[in-house]
């Protein structure tokens, strides 16, 4: 393949990306019609915007390569992350928006009204966000490198650097229809090659995986990890339940009118993943035929765009390429630029002074603290520390949402106990894993995976500590639950606005 | 590396500890300076339960603090229903308490009960005798404080009446609280919704001046008006969604259009994220009033209005301008600053009135910012942050 076409892709992408930037939203609507004005998102819309922001370089990348490397076992990471919104759905969309929290850390407060909570919760958003940045930052450089043969931080920094410049100059920050884009283009980019993948796949006389893959890698638990069961349901865990608490997929709900709407929004946006992740899958199939040299190298996040040029090649093969590079492209810029703005936007409200200066500030340590740890860490699956992103969360706001929405004896010691606990337990773990590591045995497993332990100790530390101080339970929480869980259109008492004491 | 750490985990909070205690420590020389010291300590440590007014968990909070400070081996606090709490020896007379405030209660007067009344039968009980002070913060009996001990010295009679009274002071302090309160929602109630009359009589009018020549048209416009006033005159809740605001918004110059033709242009540039959000009710539309009132009232040929808002991240950045006569910087400054002299001219009630309900709701960063000078436009931003506790459509 010639690096010409990924360059032209690349470029394409970033421009696009920092000219919507710059000028999207001032190509104004003029209208004096209000009735187009005051129309809401909907939920198909803003379901695209939450895919756009989602689909993310573990998903456009690395899930094919961890199927190619490791075989059955790893689909269980798309359907993670599709049925994290399905216990999202049943447990935590409607209730949350109802709240009115466009945070989590807002949610903390507004169910518990303790800043303590808040500030913990804050300090959270940004550990898991940067624990999402540093691989997006990570797998920029791997295809940088294999268009062009630069340097792996090469990638990474321009990633940061076209996000960092875009948050700053204000535009792409939470356009719906900009994000929605982004769906349909990582589907299109991931799609297209697909049809013609399998054509020349048939082309070549439709051969099947080899003897030996057969009976180990098309099998469940024969991938030849360590503690495969364990892996898998710690997987399982991390992912159907982290999904809810990653900063950048809940401040969309907002967008939606009212409670239903977000639930609505939610099931559209399962469907639309489902559609999406349904082709990793072939591409780790096809890989595991043609491009097995790619494991021992350990580039296996490069299949998605090894691919076209070794089974069609040709300029149909580098237009194909482009077309993935741009997906890609697309992927990291619009994973990244969410995170930024969702952890920028916490850190400049609960940690720094909540002027715009401060936006700016934090925006550029936002960005900065996860390039650094790309640089300096170890070079790790992309799925799997994404993975690590989603054991925290799982482990600190899985148990605070869902008791919060849920149980009304939480208290505010027994959520901050939660959190400090669950989450401090797996950003270890995940720390660990990435910076030190990597670990034989029992103890890399439960390093790797921490969510089959840590999500339960969290629960339970926030339990048992809930039900030892239960004089400390927020005075309005009945009121707060009947807001939570009536629907809008019923006419009940949810209190008054009152001015805050001082 | 572990022996240093476990070091920083011991040593730290080890060290903390040591200074507090030492601190204590140094505060008095002579025994008169600790005593005053430490008597004033407690007292600090029974106030803030007792802020909240006269309440359960409150008294039970400060009971403790109250019987250092008096020395006295039980005490019970009461208000005029029932007893609030009993704390210390002789668990078995709390029963009785109530009882023992009676007499306090109805006269308001301190009264010392003896071991007639207040004996038991159990011999390792120190319970003999009680002081029954009354609460009378405001000069009204609200309830009592009685020190229960194995004597009733003149000294213990007055010094429960000393923190009877401190305590009178604290709940006055608590009532203080509850009306300021009160008059900051009074004060909120009272700013909103206040729509101006010219606009009805110009409305009306208009409609009237079509009826006979269009009168598809006049309907079609009453209707308008009827909906604009049944938004501006609702009763219940604070808040409304900004989609609803622009809707009255809509009607609003639905009515102006009908009376000024094309020579009111708007434009508008929403962005669709931000219109869940909830805003305190009529926060905008007397925005878009003002501009009216400006951009083209006193001002020959078109004017042009543009309404703006967009997404900030956790905030939403709105802003409504005009290209109509300006003002004087000065004179606004004066208008928001609440000079009524000046309200009372042109259309500066609304614009001092949103600025002050803002402010109200959201804390003092959030008022409104008009950059306006003769003859150039006004333009009035707002920004209003996506979430605050206890804002929410009902």
């Amino acid at each position: 393949m010639s690096p010409a076409y990924g360059v032209t892709a690349v470029v394409i992408v970033v421009l696009a990306a920092v000219l919507i930037g710059v000028f999207g939203l001032r190509i104004s609507r003029t209208t004096s019609d209000f009735y187009v004005a005051s129309r809401t998102v909907s939920p198909l819309w803003n379901a695209s915007a939450i895919g756009g922001e989602y689909l993310s370089a573990a998903s456009f990348l690395g899930i094919a390569g961890l199927i190619l490397a490791y075989g059955a076992d790893m689909l269980w990471l798309p359907v993670g992350w599709t049925g994290g919104y399905l216990v999202l759905l049943v447990l935590v969309s409607a209730p949350l928006r109802r709240s009115g929290a466009y945070t989590l850390p807002d949610f903390a407060e507004a169910r518990l009204s303790s800043m303590t909570v808040r500030r913990t919760a804050s300090v959270l958003v940004v550990l898991i966000g940067w624990l999402y940045l540093m691989p997006q930052f990570q797998s920029a450089g791997l295809v940088l490198r294999t268009i062009t043969g630069a340097p792996v931080w090469v990638g990474g920094v321009l990633v940061a650097v076209v996000v960092a410049v875009n948050v700053l100059s204000g535009g792409m920050r939470s356009i719906t229809f900009v994000q929605a884009f982004q769906y349909w283009l990582k589907l299109t980019a991931l799609a297209v090659p697909v049809v013609f993948l399998l054509m020349a796949w048939r082309a070549d006389g439709a051969p099947g995986i080899s003897a030996e893959d057969a009976a180990t890698w098309a099998v469940p638990l024969g991938s030849g990890r360590e503690y495969p069961l364990y892996s898998t349901y710690s997987l399982i865990l991390a992912t159907f339940l982290g999904t809810m608490g990653l900063p950048h997929v809940l401040v969309r709900f907002y967008t939606n009118p009212e409670g239903r709407a977000a639930r609505r929004t939610t099931l559209v946006v399962l469907s639309l993943l489902g559609a999406f992740y349904l082709l990793p899958a072939i591409y780790g199939a096809l890989g595991r035929i043609y491009t097995k040299d790619l494991i021992p190298a350990g580039r296996t996040d490069a299949v998605v765009l090894t691919l076209p040029g070794e089974l069609i090649g040709g300029t149909p093969g580098d237009l194909l390429f482009a077309l993935v590079t741009a997906g890609a492209f697309a992927a990291f810029l619009s994973t990244s630029s969410g995170l930024t703005v969702s952890v920028a936007g916490v850190v400049a409200q609960d940690i720094l002074r909540g002027n715009v200066r401060s936006f700016q500030v934090a925006t550029v340590l936002a960005v900065i603290v996860p390039l650094v740890l790309a640089s300096s860490a170890r070079s790790l699956p992309v799925a799997d520390v994404v993975g690590l992103a989603f054991a925290v969360a799982a482990s600190s706001f899985c148990p605070l949402l869902v008791l919060g929405i849920w149980w009304w004896r939480l208290t505010s010691a027994g959520a901050m106990a939660g959190l400090l606990v669950g989450g401090g337990l797996a950003c270890s773990a995940g720390l660990a894993t990435i910076v030190g590591g990597p670990y034989q045995g029992v103890l890399g497993a439960l390093l790797a995976q921490p969510a089959a332990w840590t999500v339960p100790i969290a629960f339970a530390v926030m339990i048992l500590v809930s039900l030892a101080t239960q004089d400390r339970v927020p005075g309005d929480v009945a009121r707060v639950m009947v807001r939570l869980h009536t629907p809008e259109t019923l006419n009940v008492d949810r209190g008054d606005w009152r001015p805050r004491r001082t | 590396m572990a022996v240093f750490v476990v070091l920083a985990l011991v040593g730290v909070p080890a060290l903390v500890l040591w200074r507090v205690l030492s601190g204590r420590r140094e505060l008095g020389s002579s025994p008169a300076e600790r005593a005053t010291f430490e008597t004033l300590h407690t007292a600090s440590l029974a106030a803030p339960p007792l802020r909240a007014g006269l309440t359960e968990s409150g008294t039970l909070k400060a009971s403790r603090h109250l019987r250092a400070l008096l020395g006295s081996p039980a005490l019970a606090i009461t208000d005029r229903e029932r007893l609030l709490v009993y704390d210390g020896a002789g668990e078995h007379h709390a029963a009785d308490a109530f009882a023992h405030a009676g007499e306090t209660l109805d006269d308001g007067r301190t009264h010392v009960l003896g071991p007639d009344v207040i004996s038991c039968d159990r011999p390792e009980c120190p319970i003999r005798y009680a002081v029954v002070v009354p609460l009378t913060p405001d000069d009204r009996v609200v309830g009592t404080l009685a020190a229960y001990g194995g004597h009733a010295s003149a000294g213990l009679v007055r010094a429960t009446q000393e923190v009877a009274r401190w305590v009178d002071s604290q709940l006055e302090l608590a009532e203080l609280d509850r009306s300021r309160t009160l008059l900051m929602e009074a004060e909120v109630r009272a700013l909103r919704a206040q729509i101006s009359p010219h606009f009805i009589y110009n409305s009306l009018t208009t409609i009237g001046s079509f009826v006979r020549t269009d009168p598809e048209r006049a309907r079609e416009l009453l209707l308008e008006f009827a909906d604009f006033t049944r938004y501006s005159f609702r009763r219940h809740g604070e808040f409304t969604t900004l989609a609803e605001e622009l809707r009255s918004i809509d009607r609003y110059l639905t009515l102006e259009r009908a009376r000024f033709g094309d020579q009111l242009q708007v434009t508008l540039r929403i962005a669709p994220e931000v219109l869940p959000m909830a805003v305190p009710f009529l926060c905008l539309q007397p925005l878009v009033e003002n501009a009216v009132r400006h951009g083209l009232e006193s001002k020959p040929g078109t004017g042009r209005i543009s309404i703006v808002a967009e997404d900030a991240g956790a905030e939403c950045a709105i802003s409504v301008e005009d290209d109509g006569i300006g003002m004087n910087p000065e004179r606004l400054r004066r208008i928001l600053a609440g000079d009524d002299e000046e309200r009372s001219g042109a259309g500066g009630v609304g614009l001092a009135n949103v600025d002050e309900r803002l402010r109200q709701v959201y804390g003092d960063e959030y008022g409104l910012v008009v950059e306006t000078a003769p003859g150039a436009g006004t333009k009035v931003s707002v920004r209003l942050p996506k979430y605050r506790p206890g804002v929410s459509v009902r």
